[in-house]
Order: C-alpha cells, then sequence, then structure tokens
C-alpha cells in the first residue's frame, strides 16, 4: 500500500503550465529522486506535495486519506492545510533557518507552538517542554551538531546549517520527507556532510523525496527515480533502469549533457 | 520674576508638555502604525486603496495644518463632537493629529521591513505548521524591528523637535514660553530651549544605540 499517491496533479503560472498530469506513488520507507534540468517543473511540484502552491488540477492522498483535491474546496481551508501539510516536511535550497532562534530553538520552535494546542498543556507545561527540548537535542546529535545547540545560524557554516534545516524538519514527525535540492546552495566541500545526513535517513527507512541534481548520490541513494522535463514526467523506475538503461531519449540525452559537464566541470567556472 | 532659577523653572516645567506629547505619540502611533501597515499591504484591494490614499493625504499635508484642522474643524463645522475646552482640549487635539501623523509615516517603514523579508521565512514557518500570527510574532517581527531600527530611530528624533509645532494651537510648549521672554527683550531663555531638545536627543540616541546593538546577536 502506498504512502503517497499523486493524481493528474496540473499547476499552471497564468499561461504558463509548470506541471502537467503528473501521477506517481511511493510506498512507505521509499526513497524517491527527482531529476531534470531547471525549470522542468521538480521544485514546483514538492511545493504542491507542502502546499506552498495549489494545484489547478489533481487528487493528492497520504495514507489512504485525501489531502487535497482540487475539485473539493474543503480540502483547501486554511486550518485544514495547516493540519495537513504536517505529512510533509520541507527542507529548502537556501535553509531558511529563523536567524533570531538559536540553533536548537529552530529545531524545537514548531514543537512547542504545537504542544500549546495539546489539552493537558497547562497542567504538565515543564514536563512537555522538558521533553521538547530533550527531542531537539537528540535530533541534533544525529545530524552531529550536539556542540552547536546555542550558536546562531549566522555562526555555523551552510553544511551545518542545512543538517540543522533536516533537524528541524523531522521534528514533527513527517510522513514523507521532501528535500528542495539541498545541497544547491553549498560550497562543493560542503555538501558531503549533507548528503552523509540524507544517506543516514535513508538507511533508517525514511520516507523521503529528494529533487537533487547530485546524479551520483541520486543513482546511489534512491530507491526510485523520475526523470522531469517541461512539467511532464518523462520516465520513472529505479535507478538501475533510469540511469543505467534509459527508455526515453529526452532522458539519455539529459544524463549525457550531464555527464559531459561533470566530466570537465571540475575545473570549468562557467 | 526674570531671575535665572524662575525662568529655568518654568521653561523645565512647559518641557513636560513636549515630553508628554512625544510619550503619548509614540505609545499610539507605533501600534496604529502597524495597523495602517497591514491595511496597505491587504490583498483587499478597495481597504488597501482607501489606506494608500490616506496615508497619502497626511504624508502630503504639513503636519502645521493637521493640528490647525484637527482642533478647529468639529466648532467650526457644527459637528456633534467636539474638545473638551480649555488646556486639555488643545494638548488631546494636538495628541491626536501628532497620532494620525506619524503612525502613517511609521506606517511605511513597517511596510518596507515586513517586504523585505525573504519569502522563505514565511514558508518555514508554513511547513512547519504554524499559523500566521505565529509565523509573524515568533518569525519576522524581531526581524522586521532589527530592519527598521535605524529609519524608526530618525523619526522619532524628529518627533522629539515636531513636538513645538504644537504652539500652533497654542500649547504652551518650551518653545513658546521662551518665546514670551524674547518678545520681552530677554534671548537666552531661546537658546536654553536647544538645551533641552539636544539632551534628550542624546539620551534618546543611546537609547537607540543600545537597542541596536542589543539586537545584533542575530543577523538577518
Amino acid at each position: 500500500m502506498p504512502i503517497l499517491e499523486v493524481r493528474d496533479i496540473e499547476k499552471n503560472f497564468g499561461t504558463l503550465r509548470v506541471l502537467r498530469k503528473i501521477d506517481f506513488s511511493l510506498k512507505k520507507g521509499e526513497t524517491l529522486a527527482i531529476i531534470g534540468s531547471s525549470g522542468s517543473g521538480k521544485t514546483t511540484l514538492l511545493r504542491c506535495l507542502n502546499f506552498l502552491e495549489r494545484p489547478d488540477r489533481g487528487i493528492i492522498v497520504v495514507n489512504n486519506e485525501v489531502i487535497f483535491d482540487a475539485m473539493d474546496p474543503d480540502t483547501q481551508r486554511e486550518s485544514e492545510v495547516r493540519k495537513k501539510r504536517l505529512h510533509f516536511g520541507l527542507v529548502f535550497q537556501n535553509f531558511n533557518l529563523f536567524p533570531q532562534h538559536t540553533v536548537l530553538k529552530n529545531v524545537t520552535l514548531a514543537m512547542e507552538l504545537l504542544a500549546k494546542e495539546r489539552p493537558n498543556y497547562k497542567q504538565d507545561k515543564k514536563a512537555i517542554m522538558e521533553e521538547i527540548q530533550e527531542k531537539g537535542k537528540n535530533l541534533l546529535s544525529q545530524v552531529g551538531l550536539s556542540d552547536k545547540l546555542n550558536c546562531y545560524p549566522h555562526m555555523i557554516s551552510g553544511g551545518q546549517q542545512q543538517r540543522v534545516a533536516i533537524a528541524r524538519a523531522l521534528a514533527l514527525e513527517p510522513d514523507i520527507l521532501c528535500f528542495d535540492e539541498p545541497t544547491s546552495a553549498l560550497d562543493p566541500e560542503l555538501t558531503g556532510e549533507v548528503l552523509k545526513v540524507i544517506r543516514n535517513l535513508a538507511e533508517r527507512n525514511t520516507t523521503m523525496i529528494i529533487v537533487t541534481h547530485e546524479m551520483d548520490f541520486a543513482r546511489d541513494v534512491a530507491d526510485r527515480v523520475i526523470f522531469m522535463d517541461d512539467g511532464v514526467i518523462v520516465e520513472q523506475g529505479t535507478p538501475e533502469e533510469v540511469f543505467g538503461n534509459p527508455r526515453e531519449e529526452r532522458t539519455r540525452q539529459f544524463l549525457t549533457r550531464y555527464k559531459e559537464n561533470s566530466g570537465n566541470g571540475s575545473n570549468a567556472d562557467c | 520674576m526674570n531671575d535665572i532659577p524662575v525662568i529655568i523653572s518654568r521653561l523645565s516645567e512647559s518641557f513636560l508638555l513636549n515630553c508628554r506629547l512625544f510619550a503619548l505619540t509614540l505609545l499610539f502611533s507605533l501600534p496604529l502604525g502597524l495597523l495602517i501597515a497591514f491595511g496597505s499591504m491587504s490583498r483587499f484591494r478597495p481597504l488597501r486603496w482607501l489606506v494608500r490614499t490616506f496615508v497619502w493625504i497626511i504624508r502630503g499635508t504639513p503636519l502645521m495644518l493637521q493640528l490647525l484642522i484637527i482642533y478647529f474643524a468639529p466648532g467650526l463645522l457644527d459637528m456633534a463632537f467636539s474638545w473638551p475646552g480649555g488646556t486639555s482640549g488643545r494638548f488631546v487635539a494636538a495628541t491626536v493629529a501628532f497620532i494620525i501623523n506619524y503612525a502613517c509615516y511609521f506606517s511605511e517603514i513597517f511596510r518596507g521591513g515586513i517586504e523585505s523579508i525573504p519569502q522563505g521565512q514565511y514558508e518555514a514557518g508554513q511547513v512547519l505548521g504554524m499559523t500566521k500570527r505565529q509565523i509573524f510574532f515568533k518569525v519576522i517581527l524581531l526581524q522586521v524591528v532589527k530592519r527598521i531600527l535605524p529609519p524608526v530611530g530618525n523619526e522619532v528624533i524628529t518627533l522629539v523637535k515636531d513636538t513645538a509645532l504644537a504652539r500652533i494651537i497654542a500649547n504652551k510648549e518650551i518653545i513658546m514660553m521662551a518665546g514670551e521672554y524674547s518678545s520681552k527683550g530677554l534671548i537666552w531663555p531661546l537658546f536654553a530651549t536647544g538645551i533641552y531638545f539636544l539632551a534628550f536627543v542624546g539620551a534618546l540616541t543611546l537609547l537607540l544605540d543600545w537597542l541596536e546593538k542589543k539586537l545584533s546577536y542575530f543577523r538577518t
């Protein structure tokens, strides 16, 4: 039984058709990599899943529950959306940490705010808060940042910031964790530490969707791969199928172009 | 009558009016300015249009004119409403005019500050299930405060000196008081008022510097 089903998603920005006929599903514990050139709609797709964009058509089902239906306005009410988006976590390309909060507070803030909605919050405030602090510290040690709890985001490197962002997304225990080009804003020497954390999560069977330009990483870590071009899914399958033996001409072209660029990419500036 | 301690105590007394006007204006125009800023950013077009027109009118006409209109209009236009009589009425009218005027200036500073916060900050809050209110108060507001502190400081310092305009509707503020002495041929009280303003602004500058330093622990 799939944990996520996306049926016939379509999204337009004005007259620009960004996504068309997006259909895929994802099983619990699977890692899905979405590859494709810039402007192919990968990021928009992730943003649709996280309710940052509203698809013009289509249905999103999580755990057999329809959480979005473009035809059903009831699924789009603000209060509903707020709860339903918690099925998903999102790690942004630019981290988007909260600059005025410490590393630990970045991770715990959302948990603290949600805890206020618990019925027993007033009586058990102290215990709940302690539990949240503990959880935040655990998550940060999971991403190797136990020594940075009290730092502010500007005091740590980009790779460390992105690891905080991953811990922050994990804090609310989303069913599906999404990554939007998590290493694109990082210096090359910092991508490794972030990819390592993501790889760790994959090994623990975290359900993930990763939009990435890191082909080798996608091939290595993903259970399934989707190649997108011009707003449609051109091809999907296992990494062996998509990378090793692509059926579609467009996929082949994209992968060839990528290989050519990365082959001499190490000393090419532009 | 003309000995120095008496004059100084009367100047100080009248400067209290400037101080009261300053404090009340700040107290009410800052939150009102935030409200106006939200209005001018509203997605509901008629409201946005209305608020921006209002801001245009207030920023586009002299504060002195606004003081006169707000003080005299109720009586001259036979409105049901009127200011209380005597000095308190004049002071309340001046305070109201100042609050409206400064709220409009503050609103534009707030709007600029709020709109300068990257969209990603809102989105990060949204995907973490925060409400709009939580995002504003827990994520956005402090970043805005940090960014707008210098221009707000400018306005606050201008406000100190603008309080002298209250004399146009016969509020006995410090320059009006000193003017009475100069019309009797005594010039130094007029110079002395400058010292009051300088001291007040000096203290404010220290306070603003301190606030800025307080907020330097993070970077936006």
